[in-house]
Formats: structure tokens, sequence, C-alpha cells
């Protein structure tokens, strides 16, 4: 695909030029174009600096994944492929889904009052398997990035000491975290506007 | 590798939900406020927030934090009519209410607060959770925060439809379908990348 799709948001959520909602994100200008910014300043950068496009890609192949989105999972998937990854990444990339697939929010609260909201749910780890295909440092973060869909709650130094101990840098950790955070975002806002589209 | 995680000063974490001003401990090392790049100055959009960890923090891709900047601004602060501010400010402390981030909730929650003029409303969601009973119209917003907010998301027709017969047109829908998303967001960074503190003083 090229960078002559217009807007990333309207093309998950199937918006055409003319219609309703695209004359409802039109009172919304600046936040339409910088949600497409967003989207250009993580996958699109002048620079990739610290995290490559392969691994910005299978980063949101899963994240779209877990979410269990069709729609946005595909668009990432061909852009992962584009990315001409190793052999092997996108079937490996498909299977961690299936292995790491559950629902969310759960996690634990500091001690006291809140901890009657304590909701137990599992901690994924790459297996050895995919790991050994995708590589320490994009199974590092794979494991992030479940943590960060699914159990928000339950992040604690460690598991940025993980990312760490597998080579991404401190500023790396930023544009992952980042990238997991934006797909939370685009993800809901492209099904929030599919739903009202029809609804 | 050089980089290290920051070990946070000796503080004391909130347990509960609060509308308390909390600071925010950050477990990676901010950039330094001196030297902050002309690049990094416009990642941070406001000059002021230089003095914040957390955007100081996030201007080490200044790109991506300028452009979630901007659109953080426009869904919540562009007056020109869809959803009120108050309301605006209630989807994002309720999907921070249910995703979890004490943080978050208490900065919107404040601004719910001020905004809405119903603090004790605002301060039983932060008390009782999603499920507190605040009347139909701010119970429909939250339903469809909590929907939203859910992996796999659960937002359905009848989230619409119920927004729809408490009174919201379609810009106030989209309106919380972007603060609910864009909180899914925000309390993601906010959660992982540090820890909210107790004022020392409190």
């Amino acid at each position: 695909m090229s960078a002559a799709l217009t807007d990333v948001i309207d093309a998950l959520a199937g918006i055409r030029p003319g219609s309703a909602l695209d004359a409802v994100r039109n009172r919304r200008p600046q936040a339409r174009e910088q949600a497409e910014a967003s989207f250009r300043a993580l996958f699109e950068p002048e620079s990739f600096a610290g995290v490559s496009a392969a691994e910005r890609f299978a980063v949101a192949v899963f994240v779209t994944g877990l979410h269990g989105d069709a729609v946005s999972a595909a668009f990432y998937a061909e852009r992962l492929g584009a990315t001409e990854p190793s052999p092997g990444v996108p079937a490996a990339v498909d299977a961690a889904i299936a292995a790491a697939s559950g629902q969310g929010p759960y996690g634990r609260y500091p001690v006291g009052l809140l901890s009657r909201e304590d909701t137990p749910g599992p901690s994924y780890h790459v297996g050895p398997e995919a790991r050994r295909i995708l590589g320490a440092r994009l199974a590092a973060a794979f494991d992030h990035a479940h943590l960060l869909v699914f159990h928000p709650r339950d992040a604690a130094p460690a598991r940025l000491q993980a990312l760490l101990d597998a080579g991404w840098s401190t500023t790396d950790i930023v544009t992952l975290s980042q990238i997991i955070a934006f797909l939370s975002f685009q993800i809901r806002v492209a099904a929030g506007l599919r739903i009202l589209a029809t609804a | 590798m050089a980089d290290k995680i920051v070990q946070p000063p000796l503080h004391t974490a909130p347990a509960v939900f609060t509308r308390a001003l909390l600071d925010w401990l950050p477990w990676l090392e901010p950039l330094a406020e001196e030297g902050l790049t002309e690049r990094q100055m416009a990642g941070l959009v406001d000059a002021v927030r230089a003095k914040s960890p957390y955007f100081r923090l996030l201007a080490r891709d200044p790109d991506a934090l300028r452009a979630r900047t901007l659109t953080d601004k426009d869904i919540f602060y562009n007056p020109e009519a869809g959803l009120p501010r108050g309301e605006r400010e209630l989807a994002a402390a309720a999907t921070s209410r249910f995703n979890g981030c004490i943080y978050c909730a208490s900065v919107h929650a404040r601004h719910s607060a001020t905004y809405s003029k119903r603090a004790d409303d605002v301060q039983r969601l932060l008390d009782e959770g999603v499920a507190a009973d605040l009347g139909e119209r701010w119970n429909a917003i939250i339903a469809a925060c909590v929907a939203l907010s859910a992996t796999p998301i659960a937002f359905a027709s009848e989230h619409v439809e119920r927004l729809r017969r408490a009174g919201l047109d379609d810009l106030a829908i989209a309106d919380v379908i972007h603060a609910a998303a864009f909180f899914n967001s925000a309390n993601r960074l906010m959660l992982s990348l540090g820890e909210p503190a107790l004022p020392a003083e409190a």
C-alpha cells in the first residue's frame, strides 16, 4: 500500500468522503489530522531510530490481533508483509496471538480497599518456539504488549527491566509504549465509529 | 546497556481512587529539562510541560508526543457543540476507573467535578466503580466507555441507542468514543512508565 491512503481511521472504520460520519469527524479537525500524524510518527517516521519498521508492524499485528479486530489486524499484517520480515515471522506472530488471547482488563491493585477488585488473569510470555523465530528482542516486546493490552495495572519496573535486558533502550521503550498505546486508541476509535455508522 | 530503571524516591502510593492532587514518579529516565532540543520542545507543545517528568520522558519520541498531545487537546478542549466538557472528562475518568489508572482517574475526576459541578457523583464513580448509579445519562456514558475499553471491544449498537435515548447526538457520541479511546492510550502509558504518589506533605 502507498502513502496515498488518506486517513487510516477512515479506512479502518469504512468512512467515505461526504458521509455523515465524515462530517462528524470534520467537527474535530485537529483530532482527525493528529490521529493520522500519530500513525505516521509511529509507523512512517522520518527515522526509524532504534525500532525497526518490521518490529513496529509486528507489534501492531500482535496488538490488533489480541483485540480480535480483524479489519485492523489485516491492515497491519499487510504492512508487516511489506517490510519483508524474516521467514516464519508472520506465522509466529499469528501463533503468538492465538496463544496469548484473552479478556481484559484484569490485574491487581495496591493492597488495601481496592484489593477486593483484584481480578486474576494470566501473565503471558512468548513460548520457546515462537521466541526462536521472533528473537529475544521482539519476544520481550510481545510480552510487554500483552501486559499493556490486557492487564496494564500489573505494570512494574521489573517489566521494563526485562525490555532493557532484551536490548531495548529507554528511548526505544518510549516508542514501543507509544505504539501499543496509540493502537489501543486507534482500534477503539475505528471500532466505535464503525458501530456508530450502522446503529 | 547503559540505560537503567529509575528507582523512585521513598513515597506513599495512593491505595484508593481519589480526586486529590497526586505526583507521578517515572521508572525510566526523562530527558533533562535543560538541554531540550527545539524538536523536543515542539513535542511538548506547551513549554510548561517541560516541568513534567512524564512529558519529558515521552519527549524522547517528540513527533509521536506532539501528535498525541494535539489529538488530546482537540478531543477534550474543542468547545464546538458535541458533548459538554464535564462529560468528556467523565468519560476519561470512567475509562481510567475501569482500567485501574489511579493517576489518570484523579486528574479527570477533578476536571469532571469542576466542569459538571457534580462532584458528589464523580466521587461515587471513584468510590463505587463504574457500576455506580449516577442517573441514566451518566450511566449510559459510563457503560459505553466500559464496553469500548474491554478487550476484545464489547461496544455495540445497543450502547449507541442508549446514548441517543439519553439525548446525545452523533457528534456527542463520537466525543464519548474519542474520549474513552484516548484514555485507553493514556492509562497504558501512565500505568506502565511510572507510578502515582501522594504528595510529600499530604
